[in-house]
C-alpha cells in the first residue's frame, strides 16, 4: 500500500485494516505521533491528512486518501521550527510531552482554518486532546501567541 | 540531638548563607562511579554526575525521573551554577540504576532543612525526611524531594568538578589557584589576561585530587538558580524527537502486549490460544500465570491478536464490588481502634461534652487510577543470560532488586535504560510493567520485546489510589476555636507498595500516608486529634500524585469550611486566625485572599450564580493556599478562576514552579469533577478515557500562581499543588450553590459544564 506521508510516498506492508498510528510508528519508524488510547478519545495520535487534524489511532490504513503530515514534518529541511512549535517553546508549554505532539498538530490545523482564533475557537479545537501534566493554560496562551507571529509575519 | 543539630547547621548555613565551606560527603561513601567515559569522544569523568570532553561539551547526569516536573532542567542547572559553564549547551543523560544515587548517605547527613525550635515544624522536618528516605534510598523519583535532594549534591558536584579544572590550570600557569577565577567553560588568569577553555584541562584535571571541602556560591551570586530557566528537553518535546518508553526500538524488535486477569493478581487457569496463533504477524502467545502476551511484529497485530484468545481467570480475592469494598472500610472505621497520629488536649471530650452543639460529617473518597498519557510498557531482551530493560520509570534500581528477585540474577546483569516518561504520577514507580517485559523477552531468544499495554489494560492493572472514609467531629468554642476529631479509614499504600517489591521492607509503624493531610496541618488547636484505620485489602494500592495528601485535605479544609459556616465565621478569615503561629501558611492565605478579592461581591451576570471557596494545605514542605471561583451555570458548575499561593522556601526555577501549580491543580480538578474506579465482578469496570475521562481544554480554568519563599527551607513542586485543589472547589461550589457534597467525585451530585 502507498501512503503519501510527509511529502514522500511511502510503501507500507501491512493488514489494510490496521490503524494508521501503528504503521507510522511500527512500520514507518515516524514515532513521534503517540498511542494514548487507542479510541480517538485523547488526540495524543493527531496528524493531518490533507491538512485536517484526524485521530490516526482511529483511520484504518485502506481509508486514509489524502496526504499525511506527521510532527517530524513541521520543521522545516533547513531545521527551522513551525511557528507552532516556537510558541510551544516561547511560553514552555510542554512538561511530561508526550500529548505534545498531538496537541501540536490539533494547533497548526486550527491556524491554517483560522488565523485568529478565540478562547471559544481554542476551546472548539482542542477539547479532543487530553493532557494530564494539564498544561492547558499554557497551550492556550501560546496559540494566541503563534496567531500574533503569524499576523505579523 | 547535639549532633543532628551540628549537621543541620552546616549545611543550612551553606544553603543559606553560601560561601560556608562544607564537606564533600558525597565521595567518602563507599559507593563506585557507574559512568565510564566514552574516550574516542575525548570524553573524561570528574564524579557521577559530570563528565566533560575535550571538545568543551558538558554531559550532565540526571539521577532522577523526567516525568514533566522540570527535573532535567533544574538539576542541570544546580550544576551548571556552580561549574560556571552555559545552561543551555549542556548535554544531558538520564543515570544508570547505580548506588551512588541514592539518597540515603544524603539524608542521614544532613537534608537542607533549617534549625527550627517550634516542635510542630521540627517534626514536620524529621518526618518529610523520613519519607524522603524511603523513597530515595531506592533511587527513586517520588515524594516531589527530588530538587530538595540535589540541591546540595548536584550543586556540590559542579563546584568540586570546578575547582579540579582550576587546581589543574594552576599547575600548569604554576601560579596560585586561588589567583584564577572560570567564566563559561574557561579558567582565567585575571593577572596575566590569559583563559584556557575546561576541554584543555579534562585529560588532567580528572585525575586530580578530589577536594575535601568545597566553597558554593554565595545565593546572591547565583546566574541560573532562582531564576527562571527555559527547559532543556522543551525542543525535544515539540518536534516529536523526545525519546519515550514506547518509542525505543532496537534491531530485530518484536512488539508484544499482555492481558492480565482483570481480578487483581488473580490466577488464569487455562486459555485458549488457537485463533491468535493463526492471525498473520503472531509470533508467540505465552501463558503467564496469571495472563498472557502476544507477541507479535507489529504492536496492533499483537493487540487484534490479544482479543483472540478465550482465558479462564480466577475469582478476586478482595471484595466483588465497589459497594462490598466500601462496606468492609466502613466496617473497619466503625470497628475503631487505630492509629493517632496526632493527639492534642482532648477532642473527643470536648466533642462528646457539647451536647446538641457538635457538628459531625462523614466524606467518602474512591479509588483513582493514574491514567498516564503513556500507557505502561517497557522494552527487554536477553544475551548470554543478562538482562536489558528500556522504559520510563521513577525506580532504576527497584527494576534491579525486582529483576534479581524473579529471574535469580546479580545487580550487575541487569542493565536499566531510562527513557523520559510520558507521565509517572506515581505510576511508574511500581516494577510490573518492566517486569512483565523481561518475562516476554525471555521467551524469545534473545530478541528485543517491546511490551505495550492497551488504554484498557493500564486502567484495569493500576496500582490505584486507595478508596477513603472519614468521620469528622467538631465543636466550636466562643472564640470561634473549634476541637476537632477526624478517623479516617482506607488501605495503605506503603504496606502495598512495599509487599510487592522484592527484598524490600515495608517500614515498621504505621501507615502515616493514611492521614497525612489531616494530622500534618498547621491549625493551632488545643483539642485535635486524628485517628488512622488500616483496611486490610487485597486491591493493590499505591502512590498518587500527592497520596494521602490527595484526599484527606478534601476531608479535612471541607470540614473547616463547615466548621466556620456553622459557627458564622469567614471560612478564610477563620484560617488566618487559626494558623497565626504559621506565617508561612498565614502568608499563603493572605496572598490568596489579596490575589482573589475574597470577600467583595461576584457578579452573578449570564449565571445561575457564583462563589469562592478556599483551602490549604501544607504538603511535602510546601505551604499551599487556594482561592477557586465558580459560576453555576444552565450547563452546570463552571470552574472559572484558580488562585493559588505556594510557599516553596527556596524557588529555585519560578516559571517551573507556576507549572507544577497549575498541573497539580488541573490534576486534582480532574479527579474532583469526575474520577472513579469502581468494581464489579472483582474486575474494574473503567477501561478508557471515555469512562474516566479528566479536564479538557474547554473547563481548564485562568489559573494566577503567586511563588512565595518564606517558609525557611526548601519544599516540593510536583504534588503541593494538588491536594487545596479537591476541596477549594467543593467549596466554592457550596457557596455558589448552598449545596454541601462531602464525597468524590463531586459528579455524584452535581454536573459540570
Amino acid at each position: 500500500m502507498d501512503i503519501k506521508i510527509n511529502g514522500r510516498t511511502v510503501s507500507i506492508e501491512a493488514d489494510p485494516e490496521m490503524p494508521l498510528l501503528w504503521a507510522l510508528r511500527d512500520i514507518a519508524g515516524l514515532t513521534g505521533t503517540k498511542f494514548g488510547c487507542g479510541i480517538a478519545m485523547c488526540g495524543a495520535c493527531t496528524v493531518l491528512i490533507d491538512g485536517e487534524p484526524v485521530r490516526s489511532c482511529s483511520i484504518a490504513l485502506e481509508d486514509v486518501s489524502g496526504d499525511v503530515t506527521t510532527i517530524e514534518a513541521l520543521q522545516g529541511d533547513d531545521g527551522a521550527l513551525h511557528v507552532v512549535q516556537e510558541a510551544w517553546i516561547e511560553q514552555q508549554v510542554a512538561q511530561c510531552g508526550y500529548c505534545q505532539s498531538g496537541q501540536i498538530m490539533s494547533a497548526v490545523a486550527l491556524l491554517a482554518n483560522n488565523a485568529t482564533p478565540t478562547d471559544a475557537d481554542i476551546d472548539e479545537a482542542m477539547s479532543g486532546n487530553l493532557c494530564r501534566c494539564g498544561t492547558y493554560p499554557r497551550i492556550r496562551a501560546a496559540i494566541h501567541t503563534a496567531a500574533k507571529k503569524l499576523a505579523g509575519a | 540531638m547535639g549532633k543532628l543539630l551540628r549537621r543541620t547547621f552546616l549545611i543550612g548555613s551553606a544553603a543559606i548563607a553560601g560561601g560556608v565551606a562544607v564537606g564533600f560527603y558525597m565521595y567518602k561513601t563507599p559507593y563506585p562511579n557507574p559512568i565510564s567515559a566514552d574516550t574516542a569522544k575525548g570524553e573524561s569523568v570528574f564524579n557521577p554526575f559530570v563528565k566533560i570532553a575535550a571538545d568543551n561539551s558538558v554531559t550532565i547526569i540526571v539521577p532522577r525521573a523526567e516525568m514533566g516536573q522540570g527535573v532535567v532542567t533544574t538539576l542541570s542547572a544546580l550544576v551548571a551554577e556552580e561549574l560556571d559553564v552555559e545552561l543551555a549547551d549542556v548535554k544531558t543523560e538520564f543515570a544508570p540504576a547505580a548506588d551512588v544515587y541514592y539518597n540515603r548517605a544524603m539524608l542521614e547527613e544532613g537534608a537542607p532543612f533549617h534549625v527550627f525550635d517550634n516542635s510542630f515544624i521540627a517534626e514536620m522536618t524529621r518526618d518529610i525526611q523520613g519519607v524522603v528516605a524511603k523513597f530515595l534510598a531506592m533511587q527513586a523519583t517520588g515524594g516531589s524531594s527530588s530538587t530538595i535532594d540535589a540541591f546540595d549534591r548536584m550543586r556540590t558536584s559542579g563546584a568540586a568538578a570546578r575547582a579540579m579544572l582550576i587546581a589543574t590550570a594552576a599547575d600548569k600557569w604554576q601560579v596560585a589557584a586561588a589567583s584564577l577565577k572560570t567564566e563559561n567553560g574557561k579558567v582565567l588568569d585575571p593577572a596575566l589576561g590569559r583563559s584556557i577553555a575546561y576541554g584543555e584541562l579534562v585529560t588532567a584535571a580528572a585525575e586530580q585530587e578530589v577536594p575535601e571541602t568545597i566553597t558554593l556560591k554565595d545565593p546572591v551570586d547565583w546566574r541560573y538558580l532562582g531564576k527562571s530557566q527555559p527547559r532543556l528537553d522543551m525542543a525535544a518535546k515539540v518536534t516529536g524527537k523526545a525519546g519515550f518508553g514506547v518509542d525505543v526500538r532496537l534491531p530485530d524488535m518484536l512488539f508484544a502486549t499482555v492481558r492480565m486477569n482483570p481480578r487483581q493478581g488473580a490466577k488464569m487457569t487455562g486459555m485458549d490460544a488457537s485463533a491468535a496463533e493463526k492471525v498473520p504477524g503472531v509470533v508467540k502467545v505465552i501463558n503467564l500465570g496469571t495472563g498472557y502476551a502476544v507477541v507479535a511484529d507489529n504492536t496492533w497485530t499483537a493487540f487484534k491478536a490479544a482479543d483472540l484468545v478465550t482465558p479462564q481467570w480466577a475469582e478476586a480475592t478482595y471484595p466483588a464490588t465497589t459497594d462490598a469494598i466500601f462496606a468492609s472500610i466502613d466496617a473497619a472505621l466503625k470497628a475503631g481502634g487505630g492509629f493517632n497520629m496526632r493527639d492534642d488536649g482532648d477532642a473527643p471530650d470536648a466533642v462528646a461534652a457539647a451536647s446538641g452543639k457538635a457538628i459531625g460529617a462523614r466524606y467518602t473518597a474512591p479509588y483513582l487510577a493514574h491514567a498516564t498519557m503513556e500507557p505502561m510498557n517497557a522494552t527487554a531482551q536477553w544475551t548470554d543470560g543478562k538482562l536489558a530493560v528500556w522504559c520510563g520509570n521513577q525506580a532504576p534500581t527497584s527494576i534491579v532488586t525486582q529483576a534479581g528477585s524473579v529471574f535469580g540474577l546479580s545487580a550487575g546483569d541487569i542493565t536499566v535504560h531510562s527513557t523520559y516518561l510520558g507521565g509517572g504520577f506515581g505510576r511508574r514507580f511500581e516494577t510490573d510493567f518492566s517486569m512483565l517485559a523481561a518475562r516476554v523477552a525471555k521467551e524469545m531468544d534473545g530478541k528485543p520485546v517491546q511490551v505495550t499495554w492497551t488504554r484498557e489494560e493500564d486502567m484495569r492493572h493500576d496500582m490505584y489510589r486507595p478508596g477513603a472514609i472519614c468521620e469528622a467531629a467538631a465543636v466550636v468554642d466562643e472564640q470561634g476555636v473549634p476541637s476537632v476529631e477526624f478517623r479516617v479509614a482506607s488501605q495503605s499504600p506503603i504496606a502495598s507498595t512495599f509487599g510487592r517489591l522484592a527484598g524490600a521492607i515495608t517500614p515498621p509503624g504505621n501507615d502515616k500516608t493514611i492521614v497525612d493531610g489531616l494530622w500534618d496541618q498547621p491549625y493551632a488547636l488545643a483539642n485535635y486529634r486524628v485517628t488512622g484505620i488500616e483496611v486490610d485489602m487485597d486491591i493493590p494500592v499505591g502512590f498518587w500524585r500527592s497520596v494521602g495528601h490527595s484526599h484527606n485535605p478534601f476531608f479535612h479544609e471541607c470540614f473547616m469550611d463547615e466548621i466556620a459556616r456553622s459557627s458564622g465565621q469567614d471560612p478564610l478569615e477563620m484560617r488566618l486566625k487559626l494558623m497565626q503561629p504559621y506565617p508561612a501558611a498565614v502568608g499563603a492565605v493572605q496572598a490568596v485572599k489579596d490575589m482573589s478579592g475574597w470577600g467583595t461581591p461576584l457578579p452573578a451576570d449570564g449565571v445561575k450564580s457564583r462563589g469562592r471557596g478556599v483551602a490549604f494545605c501544607l504538603s511535602f514542605g510546601t505551604w499551599v493556599a487556594q482561592v477557586i471561583q465558580v459560576a453555576d451555570t444552565d450547563d452546570g458548575i463552571r470552574i472559572e478562576k484558580v488562585w493559588c499561593a505556594a510557599d516553596f522556601g527556596t524557588a529555585l526555577d519560578p516559571k517551573n514552579l507556576e507549572a507544577q501549580m497549575m498541573s497539580g491543580i488541573i490534576f486534582g480538578l480532574s479527579s474532583a469533577m469526575g474520577q472513579e474506579i469502581t468494581f464489579a465482578d472483582g474486575a474494574v469496570e473503567q477501561g478508557n478515557f471515555d469512562s474516566y475521562d479528566a479536564m479538557r481544554m474547554n473547563q481548564s480554568p485562568d489559573i494566577q500562581v503567586r511563588v512565595l519563599q518564606t517558609s525557611g527551607k526548601m519544599g516540593g513542586a510536583g504534588e503541593p499543588g494538588t491536594p487545596p485543589s479537591l476541596p477549594a472547589l467543593a467549596n466554592a461550589i457550596f457557596a455558589a450553590t448552598g449545596k454541601r457534597i462531602r464525597q468524590l467525585p463531586l459528579s455524584k451530585e452535581i454536573t459540570f459544564a
